[in-house]
C-alpha cells in the first residue's frame, strides 16, 4: 500500500496527474470510500485493502469533465468497466493515468455476518485466512470464505489497460460463473418463476444497483422520466420490480462485463448478476464468445447482426 | 409485571397471537430477514439483530394507493381507501426503530393528523425485542435509545432457554390478558433478566461507536452547519441511490403519483428519497440541483431541521442500517465524525 | 375443465410492422381469411422499433401473449432494422423466459405482405396456444385487472 502512495505523491508532485482516485480508510477499518485526492497530504488517508471492492471506474466519468489528468487505481475487473465506458467515449483515455493494482479476491462485512460472526472490530486479513476482533471474542474463517461471489467467478487477474501496474495478484477462481444459470435452466419454469419471485419481490427500488453499475451511465434514466406513467420510485406491485430488473438487465446487455457490483451493493441481497450472466451466456452461444471490456474496439453482439442469426425462439431460456 | 415462556414454545405463542390479531415478525426469505406476516411456514429469525428493512413500513408503507377512479360506461366512480381496520401486532422491533416510530409520530399524528398512519397506529400493537448482542453498526445510545429496556406496548427479553414479557400500556395489556400460555416469573428470573440487561448494556459501552456525540448538532446550527465546506468533501463518493433513505427507520418523505390502471386512475404515495434527482420536482424545476446539496439535505434535515422543529428530537436513531447498506461506505456517523474532526482543529 | 377456462378470451396484442406483417394482415382480411377477434394489431414503422418495455408493458396492461411482426430478414424496407430485432428478441425471450415467463408467451414471427394466409395462419395457431397456457399470471399488475 506504501508503494501505491509513494507513487501516486509522485504523480501529484510532478504534475504528471491532477488528483489521486482511490479508496480512503474510514472510522471502521472494513469500511473504505472510494474518494478524490488532490494533495500529497490527502493521500496520507489512502487506503488499499481487501475490503475495497467497489469498482472506481464510474468515478472516471465525472473527472473526464475536469481539467487535468485523474490517477486511478483500478483491479483487475475494474479495467474491463475502464475500456467499456471509454469504448462508450464516456471516459476519455486521454485524461487518465491508470495504475493497476493487484487483487487476490475482496471481502466485504456482509459475508462475515452470513458467517454468524458478529460485532466485528477489526479484521486481520493474514493471507489464507482472516482473524475476526469482535465484541464476542476472536474468530477465524477462511478468506475465501468472506469473498464476494464475483471473485469466485473471477475473470482472471490480468490488467486489461494500465499504465503501469503495481503489486501481485492471486487466483481465485474457483467455481464456473455459469453455474448457477445452467442450474436454473435445468428447473422447471414454474420453479425458476418461483425462485425470481422470492428473490425479486425483496427489491426496495433503492436504485443502488442501477447507480453503482459502470455501464448504466444514461444522463436520463428511462426510470427516471416524470413522463413515464410507471412508478419509478417504489415497488408498488411486484410487477414493477420484474419490470424494473428485466429493463435493467436488458438495457446493459452486451455492455455488462459482469464486475458484480449490483449484486455487492443491493440491500436485499438479490443475485443480480443471475440476470447478467444469462443474456451474456446466451450472446455467447448464438453468436460466439464476447467478453464486453476485454478492449476498446469489439463491437457488441446486440449492436451487429449477421445474416445468418440465430431466430427468436422459445425455449432458450431454461426448461418448461 | 413480567411473565415468561419457554423458548421452545415460541411457535406457540405465535400461533396464539395470530388468533387475536394478524402477526408481523422478521421472516427470513430468500436469505433476507424482513418483517412480513406470520403462518404457520414462515421461517421466524429472532437472530438476525437486524432486519434489512426497517419495521417503519408497517406503518408507513413504501407504496399505498390513496384513492381510486374508475372509468366505465359513461360513470366516473371516486373510491377513497379504506383505512386500516384490522389488528395487527408488530413482534420483534428493537428499540431503535421503536424510536423511530416515535419520529414518525411527530410527522404523520401532528397537525393535519395522517389518516391512513394514525389508522394503523392505533390498530397496530408493538412488541419490542431488547437486544441481547448489539453490533458494530449499532450506535443508538447517542441518540438516548436502551436497547436493553426498549419500552414499547410490550417488551420482550429473549435468553438462550427463555422468553421475558412484560407489558407497558393498557394496549400491550389487552393483548397479554388474551394470551394464556405466559407463565409466572420468581426472583430468579428477575435476576437473570437484570444480569442480561446489565450484560446487554456493557456491549453497548465497548461499540466502536460507543463515543459518537452530538456536539454542535442542534436546531440552532442551521447556518453554521449548512455553509461548512465540509459537504463538498464528503459527499463525493455518493451514488445517489436511496438505499439509505429506504432502509432508514425515520426517513419520512414521499410523493404522490398516478397510475394508469386502463379504465381508470389510482393515485397512490410512495417513498420518496432526497437522494433521488428529481425529489420535490416542481413546476420551475429542482430546488437542489447537485448531489453535493441532496447529500447536505439528508443530514443536515435528521440532525438540524427535524430537532429545530421537534423540541430538539433528532431524526436519526442510532439503527446503523445505512453503516451497513451504504453501496459506497458512507452514512451519518462518518458526517458526525468529519464535523467533530473539524471543529477539534 | 371449468366454466371459467372455456370462457377464456385471452388478450393477444401483435405488433407489426408498417411494410409488410401490417400489409400482410390487410391482405388476410381483404382475402377473407379468418383470425381471432381476440387478436389487437398495433401498427410501428419497423418491428426494431419495438421497445423490450413495450412487451413488459403489454403484459403489464392486461395482455396474455405477444406476438411481434415484422418483414423476412433481408427485406427490411429500412435495410437492416429486422437484424436488429432478430438479435435482440432472441435475448430477451431468453430472458423473459428465465426469469420464470411461460414458454411462447412472446413470440417473434416474419410475415411478409404477400403472406396473408401466414399471418391468419400464425395468429389462430398463437391464439390457441395461449388459450392453452392460460391468463398470464406471472407477468401481470393486478391494479390493472379490476
Amino acid at each position: 500500500m506504501q508503494e501505491l502512495i509513494e507513487r501516486a505523491k509522485a504523480l501529484l508532485a510532478d504534475g504528471t496527474v491532477s488528483r489521486v482516485l482511490g479508496w480512503r480508510a474510514t472510522d471502521t477499518p472494513f469500511g473504505p470510500e472510494p474518494a478524490f485526492f488532490e494533495s500529497g497530504e490527502e493521500l496520507n488517508e489512502f487506503v488499499y485493502n481487501c475490503f475495497c471492492g467497489a469498482n472506481l471506474s464510474k468515478y472516471l466519468i465525472e473527472s473526464s469533465a475536469l481539467e487535468g489528468k485523474t490517477l486511478a487505481f483500478l483491479k483487475p475487473c475494474d479495467t474491463y468497466s475502464f475500456n467499456q465506458l471509454c469504448k462508450e467515449h464516456r471516459i476519455d483515455r486521454g485524461k487518465t493515468y491508470i495504475i493497476g493494482v493487484g487483487c487476490k479476491g475482496k471481502i466485504t462485512v456482509e459475508r462475515l455476518h452470513e458467517l454468524g460472526i458478529k460485532g466485528i472490530l477489526d479484521v486481520e486479513d493474514a493471507g489464507d485466512t482472516l482473524t475476526v476482533k469482535t465484541l464476542y471474542g476472536e474468530k477465524s474463517c477462511p478468506y475465501s470464505d468472506a469473498m464476494l461471489e464475483r471473485c469466485h467467478a473471477c475473470k482472471g487477474k490480468e490488467h486489461r489497460v494500465a499504465d503501469e501496474v503495481i503489486g501481485e495478484s492471486a487466483d481465485t477462481t474457483d467455481t464456473d460463473r455459469f453455474a448457477k444459470v445452467t442450474e436454473l435452466e435445468q428447473m422447471t419454469s414454474k420453479e425458476r418463476y418461483a425462485f425470481f419471485q422470492a428473490e425479486l419481490s425483496k427489491c426496495i427500488r433503492c436504485n443502488a444497483c442501477r447507480n453503482v453499475c459502470p455501464v448504466c451511465n444514461c444522463r436520463k434514466c428511462v426510470f427516471d422520466g416524470n413522463a413515464f406513467d410507471s412508478v419509478q420510485k417504489a415497488n408498488a406491485t411486484e410487477f414493477e420490480e420484474k419490470m424494473f430488473h428485466i429493463i435493467r438487465a436488458f438495457h446493459v446487455a452486451g455492455r455488462c462485463t459482469d464486475c458484480g457490483e449490483c449484486s455487492r451493493v443491493c440491500p436485499q441481497g438479490i443475485p443480480l448478476h443471475l440476470l447478467n450472466r444469462k443474456l451474456i451466456k446466451d450472446m455467447d452461444a448464438f453468436y460466439g464468445e464476447y467478453q464486453a471490456g476485454e478492449d476498446t474496439s469489439t463491437v457488441s453482439p446486440l449492436t451487429a447482426y449477421t445474416e445468418h442469426d440465430i431466430e427468436p425462439e422459445a425455449g432458450k431460456g431454461g426448461n418448461e | 409485571m413480567t411473565q415468561r415462556l419457554s423458548r421452545e414454545e415460541l411457535p406457540r405463542l405465535y400461533a396464539a397471537i395470530a388468533q387475536v390479531a394478524d402477526l408481523f415478525l422478521p421472516v427470513k426469505r430468500a436469505g433476507k430477514t424482513n418483517f412480513a406476516l406470520w403462518n404457520t411456514q414462515t421461517e421466524v429469525d429472532l437472530d438476525t439483530l437486524k432486519t434489512a428493512k426497517s419495521p417503519k413500513d408497517l406503518f408507513f408503507p413504501q407504496c399505498e394507493p390513496l384513492y381510486t377512479c374508475d372509468w366505465r360506461e359513461g360513470n366516473l366512480t371516486v373510491t377513497a381507501q379504506a383505512l386500516a381496520e384490522r389488528d395487527f401486532v408488530v413482534f420483534g422491533v428493537r428499540g431503535c426503530d421503536l424510536r423511530g416510530l416515535d419520529v414518525l409520530d411527530r410527522v404523520f399524528l401532528s397537525d393535519p393528523v395522517d389518516s391512513f398512519y394514525a389508522a394503523r397506529r392505533e390498530h397496530g400493537t408493538v412488541i419490542a425485542f431488547a437486544c441481547r448482542e448489539p453490533e458494530e453498526s449499532c450506535f443508538c445510545r447517542t441518540f438516548g435509545v436502551d436497547c436493553a429496556e426498549p419500552g414499547g406496548d410490550v417488551t420482550v427479553w429473549l435468553t438462550d432457554g427463555t422468553l421475558y414479557w412484560r407489558a407497558n400500556t393498557p394496549k400491550g395489556q389487552a393483548l397479554t390478558d388474551r394470551l394464556d400460555l405466559l407463565g409466572k416469573t420468581d426472583d430468579a428470573d428477575e435476576q437473570r433478566l437484570a444480569a442480561e440487561q446489565t450484560a446487554a448494556r456493557e456491549i453497548i459501552d465497548r461499540l466502536p461507536y460507543a463515543n459518537l456525540f452530538l456536539d454542535g448538532w442542534n436546531g440552532d446550527a442551521t447556518e453554521a452547519r449548512f455553509a461548512s465546506p465540509l459537504w463538498e468533501k464528503l459527499y463525493r463518493p455518493c451514488l445517489a441511490c436511496g438505499a439509505c433513505t429506504f432502509a432508514c427507520p425515520t426517513c419520512q418523505c414521499y410523493d404522490i403519483r398516478d397510475y394508469d390502471t386502463g379504465n381508470g386512475v389510482q393515485r397512490f404515495r410512495c417513498w420518496d428519497s432526497c437522494m433521488y434527482s428529481d425529489f420535490t420536482m416542481m413546476a420551475h424545476g429542482n430546488n437542489r440541483t447537485s448531489q453535493m446539496q441532496r447529500f447536505r439535505q439528508r443530514f443536515m434535515h435528521k440532525l438540524v431541521y427535524f430537532p429545530a422543529n421537534n423540541d430538539g428530537m433528532y431524526s436519526c436513531v442510532g439503527c446503523g442500517r445505512c453503516v451497513e447498506q451504504c453501496p459506497s461506505g458512507l452514512n451519518i456517523v462518518k458526517v458526525i465524525k468529519a464535523f467533530e474532526k473539524e471543529a477539534k482543529k | 375443465m371449468s366454466i371459467d377456462d372455456r370462457d377464456f378470451r385471452p388478450v393477444i396484442a401483435a405488433f407489426c410492422c408498417n411494410w409488410c406483417s401490417y400489409a400482410g394482415a390487410d391482405l388476410a382480411g381483404s382475402s377473407r381469411m379468418k383470425y381471432p377477434a381476440e387478436v389487437k394489431i398495433i401498427r410501428v414503422p419497423c418491428s426494431c422499433r419495438v421497445n423490450p418495455m413495450f412487451i413488459l408493458r403489454t403484459f403489464e396492461k392486461g395482455a396474455d401473449g405477444v406476438i411481434l411482426c415484422g418483414c423476412h430478414p433481408g427485406d427490411c424496407h429500412y435495410s437492416t432494422g429486422n437484424y436488429y430485432t432478430r438479435r435482440r428478441m432472441a435475448s430477451l425471450i431468453s430472458l423473459m423466459e428465465f426469469v420464470g415467463l411461460e414458454r411462447g408467451r412472446v413470440r417473434v414471427e416474419w410475415v411478409s405482405a404477400a403472406e396473408g394466409a401466414k399471418f391468419a395462419e400464425t395468429m389462430n395457431e398463437f391464439v390457441e396456444h395461449i388459450r392453452a397456457l392460460g391468463k398470464n399470471t406471472r407477468l401481470e399488475d393486478l391494479r390493472c385487472k379490476n
